[in-house]
């Protein structure tokens, strides 16, 4: 625990301006607390005859009020009590608006009545409401904390119940009363634990309003009584002062802005650290390109390495490493990968999750993202042009004409908000340059060649309205709309049903045969790949194990990691097969090992495995393969 | 063979009703009609593709979700009337593996206390004896005892779903109820569960139902299959039978869709509306 708490810490120290807030407030807080140790004259003694003396005055460090009052005493004085009603205030609020919320989010029956409630509260202007309520409750500091708690537990009870909302629906919580768990014990057990973040949040970030809001209404005379002082009461009671003495409503203003100020970043600071959305990175926009390590690219300047004439593949990519840099050892998600694609020809890239495969797949233009993505070594030759060091604008102009991407989850990579007629237009328009109707036209047909039933009408739906395969035709369409020589089909028809995943295999086989495309296939499932593709490269640990022709390759794989894969899936129509697992897991790609990757997993490594890195070797055949010992493993 | 769980004409619809009188929402019938019988000590596989309602059922059988029409059987108690004790021995018989290992594990709660929640309040464990069952518990389904302490993010796929298997083993139930257990999981890690599930079955006498997409997990393991369609079981009867002689359409043509590593090209040539 301690451990994570110093990460913790390592993590906000980063946020410079959140570490500022935090000094400040625990300073104000630190000086609020010793008020009554600190050698501070008595702040409600009148001096009529040291009435408004100016700041640094002998014994009245920034002067005296109206009647002779120390600032300096008041001002710490006043500060600790406006900050004392400012956090009680929001301890009231967060305990009504948590227990209001949670329960709105997890008993349906209540959620209606709670939270209309809540919406009434909010129907009133909030600082009109506080006044009201101070109205009836009479004048008086606590009346005003009382008001100012009310009208701040609809934020607490909102958020709270939102997050209660999305907890429900986990499956931990269904598991907890399958435990045998009653409901109070899951709100308090399951629950409560895990919207605390938010309730944390919305206290961090309320604390500063609620300093506000009292200083408001003790401005205005209803909250802090004389001879009482409170930051708001100091500045009401200087406003008529304000020509002749600016400093004594000055001093006070200065100690609300920098204390709200200070409040306001430390809880920015602290949301950004709780909320796990931004944790991830989400705060950092990905480069338009995926970073390329400034040697290569200067290598290229250099002209070390020409642009290849009348290259015989259609895409060659060369020793790509693609390392991901966070934490203290790069993750080398794609390490020393090399593989052409020829003109026409469908490659499958196989490998389970972490293998590598989509990094390498998205590397090819350079869509992996950076932070933390960087291209550390090697070329990607596209028709003889080196894509690795291709500057921005001529990569733009291959991504989606040239070489386009069909990617797993359609209904997260179209745009909700516009039909699929005008997604298809859109892509043939941003590199063909037609006009709106020749676009659509355009589109329509290739709805029509991606076989959608009644292609006209159904480009005028949006997403939603589509089915999964149809959805996928879509994303095919799209990426066809430039006659491309290249699609990259990332996990295709992973998202897919079985059914609607034979007919988009079927269409794809259709497509690419009659237009003579070439495909780089990626998938985890040997029978997907199988069905589709002429050659296959399987991956694992960031590295090719094996590659091949892929008949002969599934026939007779000669990596222990191929055969033990295809050992473990299940093949329909043979009950009685024994599934024999890999035990184990990859090893970690920020940490692998110095031999083969596969050696721990492996029931033929020896010694010489564990050496040094193994080469792939080309086996007279043409296939490749990473193992020293593939011709001594019996078949 | 005695059925353990039973569903009579069980149907489950979801939406209608709404907060103002006069305007109801749309209603989406998600199961309909459905009778089955879970035979003791047998596994019962389902198998349907998404939106089919099998999920549905699935907690219908563990009392998640109750049935709008027909009713669950538990040892021929309907389990929709069960109240505070007899409720708690359902929770015993019956448990239940979730889909997504990473939902199913309470993020702030070590991999112990996890384990031990049903151990408490099913099984009346306390201190030493609990710590004990944690152990076995961790051994039963192949998870090193250092995992114990360590938060559900901490774990891979595999090791979470093996501490979502212990979580349903700990109440030493009759019956599991697994939910596409394997279908997130790579398929070297799948195949391990998949062993590590029918290892258990045979040490501890369980009853399965399982539900999956993969027709060739679900004839691994199952003996009897029910296949569903749009809410309905259009299908069921002794695994061999389904899927040699399949004899609705809709079997036929799953069964046809799935890819074959021998196959070339995929067979599925027909389109659906």
């Amino acid at each position: 625990m301690s451990a994570g708490l110093t990460l913790t810490w390592r993590r906000f120290s980063r946020n410079r301006l959140a570490v500022a807030g935090c000094l400040i407030v625990v300073l104000v807080a630190a000086a609020s607390l010793a008020a009554p140790v600190l050698p501070l004259q008595d702040p409600n003694a009148t001096h009529l005859a040291d009435r408004i003396l100016p700041p640094s005055s002998a014994g009245h460090l920034l002067g005296t009020d109206q009647l002779g009052r120390d600032i300096l005493s008041r001002l710490v004085w006043g500060t600790r009590l406006s900050l004392a009603v400012a956090v009680s205030a929001t301890l009231i609020a967060a305990v009504f608006g948590t227990l209001i919320g949670i329960l709105a989010g997890y008993f349906r029956a209540i959620d209606n009545v709670l939270m209309r409630g809540i919406d009434m509260i909010m129907a009133f202007p909030y600082i009109l409401l506080a006044l009201s309520i101070v109205a009836v409750l009479g004048p008086g500091l606590f009346n005003a904390l009382l008001a100012i708690a009310v009208i701040n537990i609809p934020f607490f009870a909102r958020s709270v119940r939102g997050a209660t909302v999305s907890i429900v629906r986990l499956d931990y919580v269904d598991a907890a009363r399958l435990s045998g768990l009653r409901d109070w014990r899951i709100l308090a057990g399951e629950i409560f634990p895990n919207v605390l973040p938010v309730v944390i949040i919305t206290m961090s970030t309320t604390v500063g309003w609620m300093i506000l809001e009292t200083a408001g209404l003790s401005f205005l005379g209803m909250g802090a009584q004389p001879p009482q002082a409170d930051l708001g009461s100091m500045i009401g009671a200087g406003r008529d002062l304000l020509l002749i003495a600016p400093h004594v409503t000055a001093v006070p203003g200065a100690v609300i802005f920098v204390l709200v100020m200070g409040i306001n970043l430390f809880g920015d600071g602290l949301r950004d650290l709780l909320d796990p959305k931004l944790r991830a990175g989400a705060l950092l926009s990905p480069a338009p390109a995926t970073e390329v390590d400034p040697a290569l690219a200067a290598a290229a300047a250099r002209g070390d390495e020409p642009a290849v004439a009348n290259a015989p593949n259609l895409l060659e990519v060369r020793e790509l490493r693609t390392w991901m840099m966070t934490g203290d050892a790069p993750v080398r998600a794609c390490d020393d990968v090399s593989f052409a694609v020829r003109k026409g020809e469908c490659l499958g890239l196989m490998g389970e999750s972490g293998s590598g495969k989509s990094v390498t797949a998205s590397s090819i233009l350079r869509l992996v993202p950076s932070p933390p993505g960087r291209i550390v070594g090697g070329r990607i030759l596209f028709q003889g042009d080196d894509l690795v060091t291709k500057p921005l604008d001529e990569l733009n102009a291959v991504r989606g004409a040239r070489i386009s991407y069909i990617f797993q989850n359609p209904l997260s990579t179209l745009n909700p908000l516009f039909t699929a007629g005008e997604q298809v237009a859109e892509a043939v328009r941003r590199h063909r340059g037609l006009s709106r109707a020749d676009a659509w036209n355009n589109a329509i047909e290739l709805m029509d060649t991606v076989r959608i039933p009644d292609a006209a009408k159904r480009a005028a739906d949006y997403p939603h309205q589509l089915s999964g395969g149809m959805r996928q035709r879509v994303g095919i369409a799209i990426a066809l709309a430039n006659d491309p020589d290249l699609v990259i089909a990332d996990e295709p028809t992973t998202a897919l049903d079985v059914t609607t995943q034979a007919e988009i295999l079927k269409l794809l086989d259709e497509l690419r045969r009659d237009r003579e495309l070439a495909v780089l296939f990626i998938s985890h499932d040997f029978a997907v790949i199988a069905a589709l593709c002429e050659r296959v490269i399987v991956m694992y640990a960031g590295r090719i194990v094996e590659s091949g022709p892929t008949n002969a390759l599934f026939r007779d794989p000669r990596h222990p990691y191929t055969r033990r894969l295809m050992a473990c899936v299940p093949r329909l129509g043979e009950p009685g097969q024994v599934l024999e697992a890999i035990e184990g897991l990859p090893p970690p790609l920020d940490a692998l090992p110095r031999g083969c990757n596969f050696a721990d997993r492996c029931d033929y490594a020896r010694g010489k495995c564990r050496a040094r890195g193994i080469p792939l070797e080309v086996a007279p055949d043409g296939r490749e393969v990473r193992c020293i010992r593939w011709q001594e493993i019996p078949g | 063979m005695t059925a353990i769980m039973r569903l009579d004409g069980v149907g489950k619809d979801f939406g209608g009703g709404g907060f103002l009188p006069g305007r109801k929402r749309p209603r989406v019938r998600a199961v309909a009609d459905v009778d089955l019988a879970v035979r003791q000590g047998a596994t019962l596989g389902i198998v349907g593709e998404s939106g089919c309602g099998k999920t549905t059922l699935a907690r219908m059988l563990v009392r998640l979700e109750h049935p709008s029409r027909g009713a669950v059987f538990h040892d021929d108690r309907d389990i929709a009337g069960l109240r505070g004790q007899a409720l708690r021995q359902f929770r015993k018989e019956v448990q239940f593996v979730f889909q997504d290992p990473l939902t199913s594990l309470n993020p702030r709660k070590k991999v112990r206390q996890i384990l031990e929640l049903p151990l408490r309040r099913l099984r009346g464990l306390r201190k030493r004896e609990l710590q004990q069952r944690v152990g076995e518990l961790a051994d039963d389904v192949g998870l090193r005892t250092e995992f114990l302490d360590r938060y559900p993010h901490e774990l891979s796929g595999g090791q979470s779903q093996r501490v979502g298997i212990a979580r349903a083993l700990a109440a030493e139930p009759a019956v599991i109820v697994l939910d596409e257990p394997v279908s997130a999981l790579d398929v070297s890690i799948q195949a391990q569960v998949l062993n590590l599930l029918e290892r258990l079955k045979g040490r501890h006498g369980l009853t399965y139902v399982f539900i999956s997409h993969d027709l060739a997990v679900v004839e691994k393991l199952a003996d009897t299959v029910a296949v569903m369609e749009a809410g309905e079981v259009v299908e069921q009867g002794p695994a061999a039978d389904i899927f040699r002689r399949p004899a609705h359409p809709y079997t036929r043509l799953l069964l046809s869709s799935v890819p074959r590593l021998e196959g070339g090209t995929a067979d599925g040539s027909r389109t659906r509306p």
